[in-house]
Formats: C-alpha cells, sequence, structure tokens
C-alpha cells in the first residue's frame, strides 16, 4: 500500500505543489455505546466525514473549500494539520509524506511551518494567559527570538498587523468581543512565520470593515511572504475574492475542483450550480434567490452512488448507483456521471432552470 | 397572549438610554453609551457594526446576564411594557428561558460537552413547557430537523464535539426557540453557516414571527441576512447608536457617514478587486473614545462642530441618525446633498 503510494510522490521540486493530498478519507466511529449496542442490538457505525478527497495546493497560492455545513471542510483542515490522522490517503507536505515524519526535529519544523485558525476563537485561547503571551507562544515554544526587546518588538508588530495597539496586549482574551478574539487568534498563527496557513472560517466572526482589513492583511502577506493558503468559508463573496483555487465539497467527497475562476464563471458539477445560485443578494435587485433544494442527507447513511443524487435534477439510474469517478471538463475536475457523458447540454440546462423557479 | 393584529403600535421590547460600564483600576469604561430602541411583536431589529462597537454586550445587558464587573449604569429595559432590568436574578431566570430565547455569539457556552445534544434540548423543553418525556423528545427531532440537521433521530443521542462548527450553531438555535419564547435575541446566529442552511434559519426566524409574533433582536455583521430577514437595522459604533431605520434605507441609501462606508467594505461575488475598501483608521479604543462625534477622527464629513459637540440622534424621514449633517438647518439648507 504504502509502497504504490511512495510511487506517486510527486519529486522535491520548487515548482510542486506544497500541499498535495491524495485520496484522503478520515472516517469517525459514532456507534452507540456499548451497553447500547449489546442491549438494543444495535451495531458499530461510521460517518465519512471525508472520503477520497484529493488535490494540490501550489506554492504561494490560496485553495478554498467550500460546501454545505457539515460536508467536512473541517476534518479537512484538521487533517491536513496533523491534529487528526487519515484513515485513508496520503498528505504531501513540500514533497515529503506527512505519516512519514518521525523524528522530533522533523515533526517539530512541520508544526511550525503549518499553522491553523480555528473556526472557533473562543476554545483556542487559553483564558488564563494575556494576549501578549498568547501571541507569542509559537514563537518561544520554536525558539525563534529571545526573550526580550525582540519578541517584544515581534508582539508589538503583530498586534499591529491585525489592528490592535501594544496595551492591548496586556489584557485577557474575555476582555474582546468576538471579532477581536479572531484577530488574536489570527495574529498568533502568523507568530511562528509560518509557510502554509490553515484558515477555518476565518473571517465570518468579523464584520465587513475589519474583514476587508484582514483579507487585504492575508493578500499583502502572500505577496510579501510567499504564504500559501487553505481557506475555508461559506461566504462566496469573500471566496471568490481571495481565491486562486477552489474545491467543492459534499457529504465528504470532492466533487469538483480547478481554478476559482473557471468554476465561478463556470461551473460544471449540478451542486456547484446550485450553490452559485443560492449566493444572497444584497443588491435587493429583486432577483430570486433559489435555495439549494432538497435537504442534506445524513452522512451517517448517504446515499449510494453519487451522494447527491437525491437532490439532483440530472439523477438517472448510473447515479443511484455508480460512484462518480473523476472527469476533466473545460479545465475542471468534476465527479459527475452526466458531466462525463455530456448530458448537462445548455438545452438541457435552462430546462432545469426553468423548472425550479 | 400575543395580541394578534393591533401589534403594528405597542413595542415587546423597549430600551431606554441604556449604558453598560466597566469599572477598571484606570477608571471606568463605558462601553453602551446611552442607547435606545425598541422592538414590536413579529418585527426583526438588525443589529450592525464594527467589531467591538458594542453589539453583543447590548444583548446581554437587555437580558441582564453581563459578566460582572460589567454593569447596567442607566437606563430601562421593558418586556411588554414590564421593567426587567431591576427584577431579582430569580425572576429573571424564568423570563430568560420562558420568554426570552437567546442565541449566544460563542455556541459552545450554550452547550454542555458532557450530556448528549438530546438531553439538553429536553431538559430545556421540560422545564418550560408541560411536557412529558416522550413529547419532549418528539419536539426536540422536530426542532433539530427545522435547524436542517439530516436524519435527527440517529444524531440526537450524539454529544456536541461529534457536530461539525455549523451543526453545533444550529443546536443552539433550536435550543432558544424551544420553549416558544416572545423575543429572541440572536447573537452572529449564521456566521458560520452556509448560504442554503443560512437561508433555512432564516426562513425559521421569519416563520416565528409571522405565525407567532416573535420579535428578534437580530445581532450580525453579515448585510446579506440583514438585507433578507431585518425590517429596520441599527448601526452601532464605539458604544454609540449611529442610525437607526428601515432596512431598505439604510443598506441602499444610509444617511451616516460610518454606515456608508461600512457599505463600500462588502466584497461581492464575481468581483476580484485588488482590495476591498476600508474605513481608514481603527475604531477607538473604549479607553480613548474621541470628543464629540465619536466617529469624526475617521469621518470625511467631519466639519468643526462634530469634535465638540456630540450629536443625538436626528430625525430623518423614516430613520434616526446621530450626525451633525443632519441638523435641522443643514438638511433644510440643503447642504447634505452629495
Ligand atoms: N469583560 C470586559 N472587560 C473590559 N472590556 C470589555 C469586556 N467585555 C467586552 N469589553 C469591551 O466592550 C466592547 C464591546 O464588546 P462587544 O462584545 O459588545 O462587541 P461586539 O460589537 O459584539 O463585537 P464583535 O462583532 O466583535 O462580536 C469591546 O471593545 C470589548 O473589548
Ligand atoms: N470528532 C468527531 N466525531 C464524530 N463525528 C464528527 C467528528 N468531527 C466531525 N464529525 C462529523 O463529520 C462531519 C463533517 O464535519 P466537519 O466539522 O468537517 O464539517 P464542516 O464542513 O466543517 O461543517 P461546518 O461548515 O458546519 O463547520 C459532520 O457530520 C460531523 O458531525
Ligand atoms: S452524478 Fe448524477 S446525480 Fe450526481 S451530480 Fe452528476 S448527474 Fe447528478
Ligand atoms: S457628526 Fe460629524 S464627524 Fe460625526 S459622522 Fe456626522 S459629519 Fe462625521
Ligand atoms: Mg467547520
Ligand atoms: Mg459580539
Amino acid at each position: 500500500m504504502t509502497d504504490v503510494l511512495q510511487d506517486k510522490r510527486p519529486s522535491v521540486q520548487p515548482s510542486g505543489p506544497l500541499v498535495s493530498v491524495q485520496g484522503m478519507s478520515k472516517y469517525f466511529d459514532v456507534s452507540p455505546p456499548f451497553l447500547t449496542r449489546v442491549l438494543q442490538g444495535r451495531p458499530r457505525r461510521a460517518l465519512r466525514a471525508v472520503d477520497d478527497v484529493s488535490f494540490d495546493i501550489p506554492h504561494g497560492s490560496t485553495f478554498s473549500l467550500v460546501g454545505e455545513s457539515g460536508c467536512g471542510k473541517s476534518t479537512v483542515a484538521r487533517l491536513l494539520v496533523g491534529l487528526y490522522q487519515p484513515t485513508q490517503g496520503e498528505i504531501y507536505f513540500d514533497g515529503s509524506a506527512v505519516s512519514q515524519l518521525k523524528t522530533r526535529r522533523h515533526l517539530a519544523d512541520f508544526q511550525r511551518r503549518i499553522q491553523i485558525i480555528f473556526q472557533d476563537p473562543y476554545a483556542s485561547l487559553n483564558p488564563r494567559w494575556r494576549v501578549r503571551d498568547i501571541i507569542a507562544e509559537p514563537v518561544r515554544t520554536h525558539r525563534l527570538l529571545p526573550e526580550g526587546a525582540a519578541l517584544r518588538k515581534r508582539v508589538a508588530e503583530l498586534l499591529d498587523h491585525v489592528g490592535f495597539s501594544n496595551k492591548d496586549g496586556e489584557k485577557y482574551p474575555h476582555e474582546f468581543s468576538g471579532g477581536q478574539r479572531q484577530r488574536i487568534s489570527i495574529a498568533r498563527a502568523l507568530a511562528g512565520d509560518p509557510e502554509f496557513l490553515v484558515c477555518d472560517e476565518p473571517t465570518s466572526a468579523l464584520d465587513v470593515s475589519v474583514q476587508a482589513q484582514i483579507l487585504n492583511l492575508m493578500k499583502d502577506l502572500q505577496k510579501e511572504l510567499g504564504l500559501t493558503y487553505l481557506f475555508i468559508s461559506h461566504d462566496l463573496a469573500v471566496v471568490s475574492h481571495i481565491s486562486d483555487y477552489l474545491g467543492v465539497m459534499y457529504l465528504g467527497r470532492l466533487v469538483e475542483s480547478g481554478t476559482a475562476s473557471d468554476i465561478f464563471n463556470d461551473p460544471q458539477h449540478p451542486y456547484t450550480r446550485m450553490l452559485l445560485d443560492a449566493i444572497p443578494d444584497l443588491e435587493m435587485s429583486g432577483r430570486k434567490r433559489i435555495p439549494v433544494a432538497g435537504e442534506v442527507p445524513s452522512p451517517m447513511a448517504p446515499p449510494a452512488g453519487c451522494h447527491f443524487h437525491p437532490r439532483c435534477p440530472f439523477a438517472d439510474a448510473r447515479c443511484r448507483e455508480e460512484i462518480p469517478g473523476i472527469t476533466e471538463s473545460k479545465n475542471v475536475r468534476v465527479r459527475c456521471h452526466a458531466v462525463e457523458e455530456g448530458r448537462l447540454t445548455p438545452e438541457v440546462l435552462a430546462e432545469a432552470a426553468a423548472a425550479r423557479t | 397572549m400575543m395580541a394578534q393584529t393591533d401589534s403594528s403600535e405597542t413595542p415587546l421590547l423597549e430600551v431606554l438610554n441604556l449604558r453598560v460600564e466597566f469599572p477598571t483600576r484606570r477608571g471606568t469604561l463605558v462601553a453602551v453609551d446611552d442607547i435606545s430602541f425598541d422592538i414590536k411583536p413579529g418585527e426583526v431589529l438588525g443589529v450592525v457594526g464594527e467589531s467591538g462597537a458594542g453589539k453583543s454586550l447590548t444583548g446581554t445587558a437587555v437580558i441582564n446576564l453581563l459578566e460582572p464587573p460589567g454593569r447596567i449604569a442607566g437606563g430601562e429595559v421593558r418586556l411588554k411594557g414590564q421593567r426587567i432590568d431591576n427584577l431579582p436574578q430569580e425572576k429573571l431566570r424564568h423570563i430568560r428561558g420562558r420568554q426570552i430565547g437567546m442565541v449566544f455569539q460563542d455556541p459552545l457556552t450554550s452547550l454542555n460537552p458532557l450530556y448528549t445534544v438530546g438531553y439538553q434540548l429536553e431538559e430545556t423543553i421540560r422545564t418550560h413547557m408541560n411536557m412529558s418525556e416522550g413529547q419532549a423528545r418528539k419536539r426536540g427531532i422536530e426542532l433539530l430537523s427545522e435547524v436542517g440537521i439530516s436524519a435527527p433521530q440517529d444524531r440526537i443521542d450524539q454529544y456536541p464535539h461529534q457536530f461539525s462548527g455549523g451543526m453545533r450553531q444550529r443546536i443552539v438555535i433550536a435550543l432558544a426557540v424551544c420553549a416558544n419564547p416572545s423575543l429572541i435575541i440572536a447573537d452572529e446566529p449564521t456566521t458560520a453557516l452556509d448560504v442554503s442552511i443560512q437561508a433555512q434559519i432564516i426562513d425559521l426566524l421569519k416563520r416565528l414571527c409571522h405565525e407567532q409574533g416573535t420579535a428578534v433582536m437580530l445581532i450580525t455583521h453579515d448585510m446579506g441576512v440583514i438585507a433578507e430577514t431585518a425590517d429596520r437595522v441599527a448601526v452601532m459604533y464605539a458604544g454609540r447608536l449611529a442610525e437607526v431605520g428601515p432596512v431598505q434605507n439604510v443598506i441602499k441609501q444610509p444617511y451616516h457617514p460610518y454606515t456608508k462606508g461600512l457599505m463600500g467594505a462588502i466584497p461581492t461575488v464575481g468581483q476580484k478587486l485588488e482590495r476591498l475598501t476600508q474605513i481608514d483608521g481603527a475604531m477607538p479604543r473604549l479607553t480613548e473614545i474621541p470628543s464629540g462625534c465619536a466617529f469624526h477622527p475617521r469621518c470625511p464629513k467631519a466639519f468643526d462642530r462634530c469634535d465638540t459637540e456630540r450629536p443625538d440622534p436626528i430625525a430623518v424621514e423614516e430613520s434616526k441618525v446621530a450626525c451633525w449633517l443632519y441638523d435641522d438647518a443643514r438638511v433644510l439648507s440643503g447642504e447634505t446633498e452629495q
């Protein structure tokens, strides 16, 4: 097994992707407690939070993951930073298989080069530490700067980057509002000079003007330092603003991936089309926002074949049985039988759109 | 209980000159300063404003759950005409679960990691409503499905950590609405939710407003959600109310210079700008609130009067705007046009 994966391993070239994910899956055991299982004769159950996902993130670019709540985005994020071990598949960072990093030194190096900003800013800040110590922590852990003036200067610089004054470093997390705490966690993530930053909903707790400030900061840092981002957001406007590449997830599977402009301009997968149609209308132009039809099925018992078939206007018998493989279509990679078969002609699409409104 | 038809006039919630302070060693911080607004039955009031503007504190002050040393230092809060800001905690606790449902910005504070989601829902339902265990469980499952958790009967016995971030947020919403409160205070209820689930939550809130006359105070920075949900919008800046008015006005033709800046910072799909507009500068720290109009150091329209006199809310059409540009004399002479 490992041998097969080793063969696919990209050679170490600066032009290769910084991050490469190949056939990655994560299953959670969500069985009822042992006693219930025995007494009520209920079976063990697994939840496939991430199912055979592959993508590459080139150096210095931004790859965004989108998809409905519960589709597995945060689980991918946690897998990438090593908080979960994949059930299957491999992650390559800068050409090395992450599961093969065994020595302490390699692991410590990996942990410094990859940082994560969590979806929940509350849980991730130690309430008993002053903000300046929270931000200095990665610098101290990885001994990047000596204690004293240099470290103080670095912390002040980071505070300033995210819009705080040096005095705010004296305070504790509870003295800040929700959005302010999120900015603290961004400053902390930046402190260790990471190369790859995983941002799980980094701006969803922020108001638009601070959001603009943070997104601009992220872009500036990318330009200056060549940072690579995995960006997770449910806000498609933000995603379209910041992304070079885009991946669309549905119930644990990556159903469409490619450059962000290709997907936003000409989405191929029926689910992506629906997702883009559901964007709320700020112009209040009266455009009917078409909600994504149907319910998200349970990830504990996903529909057979293509998981999307119960909600898909183009589903046929094959869709209900066979898992779609990856097809290249107009520059993007899509998992859909209809796309592969060339069934989604403009006429068919127009008809379906008319039927929905 | 609720008057069904002539609900248009009497507000369900009235907040009058509310002031929230934090005494500190270095002096008193005023985090919410002289704020007044009301919400009618069946109405959604959106509350927006920059991070740290005091939105969450206003929400927690209304239900008197400020964490010490924070305290209400002035003003009144009335629910159905009755003052609730000075009630003893015992009485308040009952009002909170039964009459006011609260969705906190941090979903984890409302969920106990040690109990299953089902247990927490059933407990809340049975504390406030006269239901058997079986009925409460049935209602819990219904509510989970209403907030878009699929196969709720399979998931109700799981623990909070087994749900995704957005799912936890929705479970908290289910907890807040489960006792049919007459007022829901929802602090960033849809931040981590994608558009389709957002739409479902918005529909749920709107349905509660229509069918049961529930009033909603919706705190969010998401203007898309505001545009679709709110009837009126209050814009906060540095603990004060900058502007309050009907949603179309605030979004499409804001009066206050701060609101105008806020609207310019919103990215739209398909537009990959080099940079988003930012309002230059940052919101002042609570220790350094500028004199006069708190926005004047950042305001492109500031003039001599702004740094000395604090503007009170001025009625402009259906809105109230705290800005000297709309002082009667100027409005009449047409100087504000631009
Ligand atoms: N315990 C406290 N001690 C001192 N200051 C506090 C405390 N809690 C809140 N504040 C301050 O009060 C101000 C308002 O906080 P609040 O949480 O209401 O902001 P918000 O408008 O909800 O912001 P966000 O959009 O970021 O959630 C902030 O500047 C915050 O730093
Ligand atoms: N530790 C866990 N144990 C069991 N199930 C889990 C665990 N973590 C996540 N899951 C499940 O895996 C699925 C994917 O969760 P994940 O947090 O990755 O979703 P997400 O795409 O980030 O959603 P959101 O947008 O709501 O944050 C969900 O059904 C969730 O309930
Ligand atoms: S594979 Fe079939 S069901 Fe799935 S998205 Fe394509 S057409 Fe629809
Ligand atoms: S009062 Fe003056 S400073 Fe304040 S918003 Fe109006 S014009 Fe600007
Ligand atoms: Mg998540
Ligand atoms: Mg808040």
